[in-house]
């Protein structure tokens, strides 16, 4: 297995520069700062050729961030992209605009990110036509064998995206995404809006596309039970960190952290029932002024000193497993 | 005796596309302290079930059959005005978005002790104790510093707190909870689940608790009502309900749980989508996508009750050996 996308020490910070005024009142001498919000905190993330990476997490844990870096929406504030080996932004501009066809992303809602007044003919023709992809016959032959294959109706082609339900949406928004012939798909939330009856439909979609196109996944979702059926690793984050990342038989049968330990015991399963929930204390703390030392520790119960004052590193635990506690340095 | 039974109740919208039976023919009941699940997809009118009991129905849906009896009255039969007095006082409602709920310009204490006053002969200095207990009660800390913070100095999680101790300030006899804890974290969901059920079991509310997702359901409700297309198609308690589903659809949906299926192998998947409730042909509304349907399905099912404790609308329910599969 070779490493196709890597996400090399990638730091993402969000500010808003100051306003005149605030920059008149820090001449005066008040102590206003810039507001940063931490999103990513020196996350290292190798994606291999078709693997199927699950990224699962609580909102604010900076998952949609690192996915969006990832497809190169967003470029980090630290940090470096490989793509098979070589760095991004060495290439040659149309080497990097190959780069980035190649990786493309489906987003939650398939209603907000497709064009309301474009027919889904040319929601999906549009890309590959200004890219010049080879569409081996004509466009519309090209379009029909897309919607064929996301499992739309072609003779469709003709209606707006109004005019689909959430379901046939989420796989106009997948036909887009793969007319430009990718290689790996970042799916940040693709089935999180729709109905469990609807989710199992496209959730095999994306199984079928897989051994189809042999596509590689970054599969951003904060469903557990989602994760777990469709990923061959998955990583845990929390407030910015990568906290824990496995293979995910042995993730989900031997989770290391703390925080995932919490997680798993907390999600809702049909087979746990009426119980006594015990839930974890407190929440997910503002990425603006995250804790010093692990980011987890004011929920943790197992929280040392140390915890408080520096940060954990990854270690190896067993093959593949790796996780960023203290606890693992205790025996 | 049931605090809430809910008898025949229909509430359809006349649109200018036709008539939508959003509730159609639904009966349930719930007694003192106990958790009823209402599951159902986007579109069942599990939502509309819920407004119809608070008289929250606006035109052009109305309620045009049935009973919703609390502690016995009809509610069906009392004026606006008295059905203002009941609201937030005998009978409340959690919703989904708490920013929808809380005025955003006014401070937790002032929304609090509003709706102690509207209901209750107490002082002001009272009502802002019971503001304080029932902050206390849903396991917020420090409730006196937050009772002065406004909405949006609040994470989803407090304001959804904020939300269930506004519906518990007047001890309501019912609370019907819309999807509550679908916009949180799974560790902020389960934090709630568990002082609700505490809460339930302690004060002796009956809640009612809507939601699509049948995981919620498994460890939280004693009883469950699935909804489709405006129908209960399947009751009974919670327990026996997942082990043992009678109708196709209620099988299918737990089929289709990723954590049911085998690791990586294609997910049991229930074919098509949900019906327009506009244009619903007569007979059973889940024969397109049934496994079993036949031309009896043609006709509406009328509901049976196959086991003790359990309904059913189906004319040919899951078997023994099916379940094994």
């Amino acid at each position: 297995m070779s490493a196709l996308l890597e996400l090399k020490h990638i730091t993402k910070n969000f500010s808003r520069p100051l306003d005149l005024a605030a920059k008149i009142a820090r001449l005066a001498g008040s102590k206003v700062h810039e507001v940063v919000v931490h999103a990513l905190d020196d996350v290292c993330l190798t994606i291999n050729e078709g693997e199927v990476v699950g990224l699962a997490g609580e909102s604010g844990c900076g998952k949609s961030t690192l996915g969006r870096i990832a497809a190169g929406i967003l470029t980090p504030t630290m940090g470096e992209r490989a793509w098979r080996g070589a760095d991004i932004t060495a290439l040659e501009p149309a080497q990097r605009r190959d780069v980035a066809l190649k990786i493309q992303m489906v987003f939650q809602d398939a209603f907000a990110s497709l064009n309301p007044r474009m027919r889904v003919s040319e929601i999906i023709g549009e890309a590959p036509r200004v890219h010049g992809i080879d569409t081996a016959d004509d466009i519309d032959y090209y379009v029909d064998q897309l919607m064929r294959k996301v499992g739309l109706d072609p003779s469709f082609r003709r209606r707006f995206p109004h005019q689909f339900s959430g379901g046939q949406r989420a796989r106009i928004g997948i036909a887009r995404a793969l007319a430009v012939k990718p290689e790996l798909l970042v799916c940040d939330e693709a089935v999180a809006a729709l109905d469990v009856s609807i989710q199992a439909q496209v959730l095999n979609l994306f199984m079928q596309l897989r051994a189809d196109f042999n596509l590689t996944y970054l599969f951003i979702s904060h469903d557990l039970g989602v994760v777990e059926h469709l990923a061959d690793r998955v990583v845990i984050m929390y407030l910015g960190r990568i906290v824990e990342t496995a293979p995910t038989l042995e993730l989900f049968q031997h989770p290391n952290h703390p925080y995932t330990q919490a997680l798993l015991a907390e999600v809702p399963k049909l087979d746990k029932r009426a119980h006594d929930f015990a839930p974890i204390k407190g929440e997910i703390p503002s990425p603006i002024d995250p804790p010093l030392g692990c980011h987890f520790h004011p929920r943790c119960p197992y929280a040392m000193e140390r915890c408080r004052t520096e940060r954990p590193q990854f270690r190896q635990i067993s093959p593949g497993h790796w996780s960023a506690c203290y606890l693992n340095d205790v025996h | 005796m049931a605090v809430l039974a809910v008898e025949n109740l229909k509430t359809h919208f006349f649109t200018k596309a036709g008539v939508v039976k959003a509730v159609d023919d639904v009966s349930f009941s719930v007694d003192a302290g106990r958790v009823l699940g209402l599951v159902g997809e986007s579109g069942s009118g599990k939502t509309v079930t819920g407004f119809s009991i608070m008289g929250l129905v606006d035109p052009p849906g109305r309620i045009v059959a049935g009973r919703i009896l609390l502690e016995g009255h009809n509610l069906l039969d009392r004026t606006d005005d008295a059905m203002r007095g009941l609201r937030g006082d005998r009978i409340a409602m959690i919703f989904q978005d708490p920013m929808m709920t809380l005025n955003p310009v006014l401070r937790i204490d002032t929304q609090m002790i509003e709706t102690v006053l509207a209901h209750q002969a107490v002082s002001k200095e009272q009502a802002h104790e019971l503001s304080r207990n029932a902050l206390g009660r849903v396991g917020i800390p420090s409730p006196d510093e937050r009772l002065k913070a406004y909405p949006h100095q609040l994470s989803g999680g407090m304001r959804q707190r904020v939300a269930i101790a506004i519906a518990l300030l007047n001890n309501p006899r019912v609370i019907i909870a819309d999807e509550p804890t679908t916009a949180l974290d799974v560790t902020i969901q389960a934090q709630i689940i568990y002082e609700v059920q505490k809460l339930a079991r302690e004060t002796g509310t009956a809640m009612i608790w809507i939601t699509h997702d049948l995981s919620v359901i498994a460890g939280l409700a004693d009883d469950v009502c699935v909804m489709y297309a405006g129908r209960i198609v399947e009751s009974g308690p919670t327990a026996d309900l997942l082990d043992h589903p009678m109708h196709p659809y209620t099988a299918g949906l737990i089929a289709s749980i990723p954590s049911r299926n085998q690791r990586g192998k294609p997910l049991h998947q229930i074919p098509g989508m949900t019906p327009s409730l506009l244009r619903l042909k007569p007979g059973c509304a889940f024969r397109d996508r049934c496994p079993h349907a036949d031309a009896l399905c043609s006709t509406a099912p009328e509901i049976t009750r196959p086991a003790p404790a359990r309904t059913l609308r189906c004319f040919h329910p899951m078997t023994a050996l099916e379940e094994i599969r």
